[in-house]
């Protein structure tokens, strides 16, 4: 079995007496790309804050390679090798690529001063390997002047920099054109070949069924799905899940209050034995 | 529907433009220290033309340059401040306190590196006290260290019951000399400045705490999700503030050889005005601590050479804001907002 790089054991958040994440399993293996889906409000980002150590939870333990990580903060989440792509991505739009791509991951020389030459060469590699495609731009250029499309470059760019063992990707490919799509998605292959992990978080179903390899979907708060991209079968049943849990009874008698129904696991898979699902 | 994902690598696109010349991307990257700059020269041109038997002279320039490096130890660390996003308007107080720690220390028979030592720590500790009032206890900076620049003034009042400190001593000791001397008709003190602001530069634009003094101001949000302790990183912009304070009300008491109360009282908008007319703007984010070192340079001299000018000391405030203006408005034009 492949080895487990990071797992949440019952974990669970709440502001004031509402639960955003009420104690939930999940890991990812070394080389795999999972897909995290849900509707809005289901804790997808709540969940992917705690990884990243924006936010702590209330309970649970998240345990790095099999061990538990005490005092999880961003910090410690970017040490234990995780690097996030956030939806906003995490950018400060009035500062240089090279400044974004080492925020807070400055090169330094003696006492602390940067080592601003390691830090272009280094920019300049990074910017290559994301196939930044306009040649206007250098490291010096202003994020703000870039498009959404590059600016997610340098979000993916920051990333892969540290060598990370898994890369959370927070709706990536949102207001993304296509061929912006496409190199994401080819910026998720790579990465898997080289034997590291994404946790690829997404509205676009189709998106999330093309890319991952394991699909786990939460629900107000709980995992209501985990299954494999072979047990799943096709993206059209993933979708039809999706609309069961979300609308058990229909859309008319939809309470926000009540949990989910239809928690399965593994091979209680529900699309199997529904007519027209599967196909 | 299932989109078709072509895995055939793209080639790598080779990153080729045009060659900059190294000026270009000097004036580019200065753009706003350059355009302070023009503003100061500009100024002084048209003072040189309405007034040559004065400012052609050494002894205007020599009588600025006295005090300018207190302005320059105080607008520079301010720079860090409005560049993290706050404003810090309790300075004027905390020089007032940390040159009465000087001042004591002196009068106490100190030493009077000691007492300078002394006056740094002061300003340092009371700049990360105002710090972490507003930052842990979620204060707008606006109000809270005006709240505070008020309370430690009080205090100071309360204390010394308005009576002022006079310090002969220093008169004879040579570390006065050393620091506030002067060589070749330009006081001692200015090269002093000048090392600080040129240190600070450094610190500002290439070091890790400059970098994440400008992520944090420029998003607070995106610095806290790359893991940049953003409150510690403002409360030290604050503790810099103290630190410069410092410096400044030794200057101050050094060149004067007495403390008064109100030390430090008259420097609170000039210092401020000077941070935004040397193209630091409000948002943060961004600044130059260049620029605000020649903001404080025209400030400095709008005063005097107004009056050397001929005019009437009631032009005085007109100028000041006339000057302001002109400068805020040049730089909104030189200026892209991103956000």
């Amino acid at each position: 079995m492949a080895e487990r790089l990071i797992e949440l054991r019952n974990v669970a958040k709440s502001y004031g007496r509402v639960f955003a994440v009420g104690g939930v399993n999940l890991h990812v293996d070394r080389g795999e790309v999972v897909g995290l889906l849900g509707d809005n409000g289901a804790g997808k980002s709540t969940l992917i804050k705690m990884l990243a150590g924006a936010i702590r939870p209330t309970s649970g333990d998240i345990l790095v390679r099999g061990k538990p990580a005490p005092n999880w903060n961003a910090a410690r989440s970017r040490d234990a090798g995780i690097e996030t792509v956030f939806q906003d991505r995490a950018l400060a739009v009035q500062q240089s690529i090279v400044r974004n791509i080492f925020m807070g991951r400055e090169i330094t020389t003696f006492l602390g001063f940067l080592d601003t030459a390691k830090e272009h060469a280094e920019a300049e590699r990074l910017m290559r390997e994301i196939g930044f495609t306009s040649k206007v731009f250098t490291p010096d250029s202003i994020v703000g002047q870039l498009s959404g499309g590059e600016r997610q470059g340098v979000a993916l760019a920051r990333a892969i920099y540290n060598k990370a063992d898994l890369i959370v990707m927070d709706e990536p490919t949102t207001a993304l054109s296509l061929t912006e799509t496409e190199k994401v998605f080819r910026f998720v292959r790579t990465v898997r070949a080289g034997g590291r992990s994404i946790l690829f978080i997404g509205h676009n179903i189709h998106h999330v069924y093309d890319i991952a390899d394991r699909f786990v979907v939460i629900d107000r708060g709980r995992v209501a799905l985990e299954a494999s991209k072979a047990q799943v079968g096709s993206a059209q049943a993933l979708i039809d899940f999706m609309e069961h849990t979300a609308h058990p009874q229909g859309a008319a008698s939809f309470d926000p209050t009540a949990k989910p129904e239809t928690t399965r696991s593994g091979t209680n898979w529900p699309g199997t034995n529904r007519p027209g699902a599967a196909s | 529907m299932s989109l078709s994902v072509n895995d055939r690598p793209d080639k790598p696109h080779a990153v080729i433009r045009p060659r900059e010349s190294a000026f270009r991307r000097f004036l580019v990257t200065n753009r706003a220290a350059v355009g302070t700059f023009i503003v100061f020269a500009v100024m002084i041109a048209i003072f040189m033309v309405a007034s040559p038997r004065v400012f052609l002279d050494w002894t205007i320039y020599s009588s600025v340059l006295v005090t300018l490096p207190v302005a320059l130890t105080l607008v520079v660390p301010l720079v860090f401040v409005v560049t993290v996003g706050e404003i810090d308007l309790s300075f004027p107080s905390t020089m007032g306190f940390s040159a009465w720690m000087f001042a004591l220390l002196v009068k106490a028979g100190f030493p009077v590196l000691l007492a300078i030592a002394g006056a740094i720590v002061t300003g340092t500790v009371i700049g990360l006290a105002v710090g972490s009032l507003v930052v842990y206890a979620a204060l707008s900076s606006l109000i809270a260290t005006l709240g505070m620049n008020y309370m430690l003034r009080g205090l100071i009042e309360i204390i010394t019951q308005g009576k002022s400190l006079a310090l002969l001593e220093l008169r004879e000791s040579p570390v006065t000399a050393a620091l506030s001397g002067s060589v070749w008709g330009v006081p001692v003190q200015m090269f002093w400045a000048l090392l600080f602001v040129v240190l600070a530069a450094l610190l500002y634009n290439r070091h890790r705490f400059g970098a994440r003094v400008h992520a944090v101001g420029d998003h607070p949000d995106s610095a806290t999700q790359m893991g940049i302790p953003v409150d510690r990183v403002r409360v030290a912009t604050f503790g810099f503030m103290g630190f410069g304070a410092a410096l400044a009300g030794v200057f101050t008491t050094l060149v004067n050889f007495t403390w008064w109360p109100t030390t430090g009282d008259g420097y609170l908008l000039p210092a401020i005005a000077s941070v935004f007319v040397g193209g630091t703007p409000t948002w943060g984010g961004i600044g130059t601590v260049a620029g605000g070192a020649i903001g404080a340079t025209i400030v400095s001299f709008i005063q005097s050479g107004i009056v050397a000018a001929g005019l009437s000391g009631f032009f005085v405030q007109f100028f000041n804001g006339l000057i302001i203006i002109l400068a805020l408005l040049g730089h909104r034009w030189n200026q892209k907002r991103y956000r």
